[in-house]
């Protein structure tokens, strides 16, 4: 497993940022991943890049913490930037080093893709660190409400989100459980030829399904000992509810959205 | 095989909100050919400690010795294959790893990995399943046909196929019937001895560290609480009581014995009927108590 990832990963806490309603979260990013598209000023993006920067410090998740989280991402942002650099050639030649020119244009078209695409994966990522997954599915239930009347299964979709969602940990533990044990057995996992890596899956594979099918068929049966019979008139122990720091957060985004728009050119 | 923790750390997730530390500067040692039950409360440290011994786990600082094999913070292991092959470690619900066509394939697996040739392998195999009282006929079965306590010991057989110097025992009787309980822990003392293994057992239950070992270690938070012969260390029992750990009840009885009768008898691992009988005599043989 590796440890250093964070996209999915859930950070409890009691900052502000973790206690606003899930809704009011996905709603922000959602706008948000829109208006970064928008921007193309320096001023827009200096607003945007403070606002997603000051968030993430509101988070008061330590900030090395998610800088590290995103190391798999930062590959991709410097490779998107030296992409442009190297294969698009547009405008004025700004300097060249060792003979080898470097155009402005591809410079600046370089530099604001791996910017946006920075300010997308901190920005979204910062949903999955402050919320609990729970949290997260009642908020897509609630979202995709209207959707219901077009027989769209809202309730059923929300729920096999929750379930896996809920159980990825668990099949993670129980792997790497497993793998211990074959390695115990001799098993290697690490070196020898792709053929002897792509065998010794095998045996961490084949219980992992025999135990994901058992669970599954388990909670099943717990579900229906309790009574459960699907979305029709049920109600829901924790209700989202808007409260004042929603609709001044509310309001605070719909600033930036308007000084972002605003400030292009 | 004797093993040895020298100031041993452990911590999950070094530097995220994660960190945490589950072995502290332990230090260890089990000499070779005996019996040791490491008990704790759930989250003392027992299962890092065990997953130490063949180097699943590297410490974060300090140093494992098993038998001749160094595993050292900060350094790459090399050999892991034969030290593995020397560990053998029942984990907890062995039965999850189960996972070939047939009992024999699967027993087979452990020794087949190590490189033992096939004339040996199916003597180990017939062996193994001989010592967890399994018929022969079971070899061609599919291991998810049987019952859950046949699947425990189909996965006992295939670690012990690997014919392991250390024998690490992870709760191994969790889940089983009293008596399936009993017998199992009868069939691990038996080997213990028929082998001459060092025999490493994680419980949580006193009754077994009482009977089968010959020396009890008490994790706390991560550090050793306490160490010494079984019979000593259940003498401390307040001390136990602060780390939310009884004494066995067969202790408690003769304690309370004592405070009812002024009747003291020596625990010395006798059978209940013979303590009974024991019992009955020093109670007739006193006049006063007619």
């Amino acid at each position: 497993m590796n440890n250093s990832m964070i996209i999915g990963q859930y950070v409890p806490g009691t900052s502000l940022i973790h206690r606003l309603d899930p809704r009011t979260k996905i709603l922000v990013i959602f706008f948000f991943v829109i208006i970064v598209f928008f921007a193309n000023s320096v001023w827009s993006y200096s607003i945007l890049t403070a606002f997603a920067i000051g968030t993430a410090l509101a988070t008061r998740v330590p900030l090395s913490f998610i800088v590290k989280g995103l190391k798999p991402v930062w590959f991709l942002i410097v490779f998107t930037f030296l992409l442009h650099l190297f294969v698009s050639r547009q405008g004025d030649i700004l300097f060249s080093v060792l003979g080898f020119p470097f155009y402005e244009e591809s410079l600046i078209q370089g530099g604001t893709l791996s910017l946006r695409f920075f300010l997308l994966i901190l920005f979204t990522s910062l949903l999955t660190l402050t919320t609990s997954p729970i949290e997260i599915t009642d908020a897509i239930e609630y979202l995709l409400h209207p959707l219901k009347k077009l027989r769209f299964p809202v309730h059923e979709l929300a729920l096999m989100m929750s379930i896996s969602l809920r159980f990825i940990p668990t099949l993670m533990q129980e792997a790497e459980k497993i793998s211990k044990a074959q390695a115990s057995r001799g098993v290697d996992f690490r070196t020898g030829s792709l053929k002897d890596r792509v065998s010794a899956v095998i045996p961490l594979l084949i219980p992992l399904f025999v135990s994901a099918f058992k669970r599954a068929e388990e909670l099943a049966m717990a579900m229906e000992a309790r009574g459960y019979q699907g979305g029709e008139g049920r109600t829901k122990i924790r209700a989202l509810l808007f409260r004042k720091k929603d609709y001044i957060v509310f309001f605070l985004f719909c600033l930036i959205m308007a000084a972002t728009i605003g400030t292009r050119v | 095989m004797e093993l040895t923790f020298n100031e041993v750390t452990y911590t999950y997730s070094p530097g995220t909100p994660f960190e945490f530390r589950a072995l502290e500067n332990l230090s260890l040692h089990v000499p070779s050919g005996s019996y040791t039950a490491i008990i704790g409360h759930t989250g003392s440290g027992k299962s890092t400690l065990i997953q130490h011994i063949n180097a699943l786990l590297q410490p974060t600082s300090g140093s494992v010795k098993v038998g001749d094999f160094v595993i050292e913070a900060g350094r790459k292991n090399k050999n892991l294959r034969s030290l593995r092959e020397k560990t053998g470690i029942v984990f907890q619900y062995p039965e999850h790893q189960l996972f070939e066509e047939t009992v024999e394939k699967d027993i087979a697996f452990g020794p087949k990995n190590f490189g033992v040739d096939e004339e040996e392998i199916r003597e180990r195999v017939n062996k193994a399943l001989e010592a967890v009282q399994l018929p022969e006929d079971m070899k061609e079965k599919s291991p998810f046909d049987l019952s859950g306590g046949q699947m425990r010991r189909v996965a006992i057989a295939g670690v012990l196929a690997m014919k392991p110097k250390v024998l690490v025992l992870d709760e191994p009787t969790a889940g089983l019937d009293p008596r399936g309980q009993k017998e199992m822990m009868d069939m691990f003392y038996s080997l213990h001895e028929s082998e001459e293994l060092t025999t490493v057992l994680v419980t949580h239950s006193m009754e077994d560290a009482l009977t089968y070992a010959d020396e009890v270690v008490i994790l706390n938070e991560g550090r050793k609480y306490m160490q010494g012969a079984p019979l000593d260390v259940f003498k401390r029992k307040e001390e136990l009581r602060q780390v939310q750990l009884d004494i066995p009840e067969v202790l408690e009885f003769l304690e309370k014995i004592e405070k009812e009768f002024g009747v003291s008898i020596e625990y010395n691992k006798q059978p209940l009927a013979e303590l009974a009988k024991e019992l009955t005599s020093r109670l007739g043989r006193r006049d006063d108590y007619e």
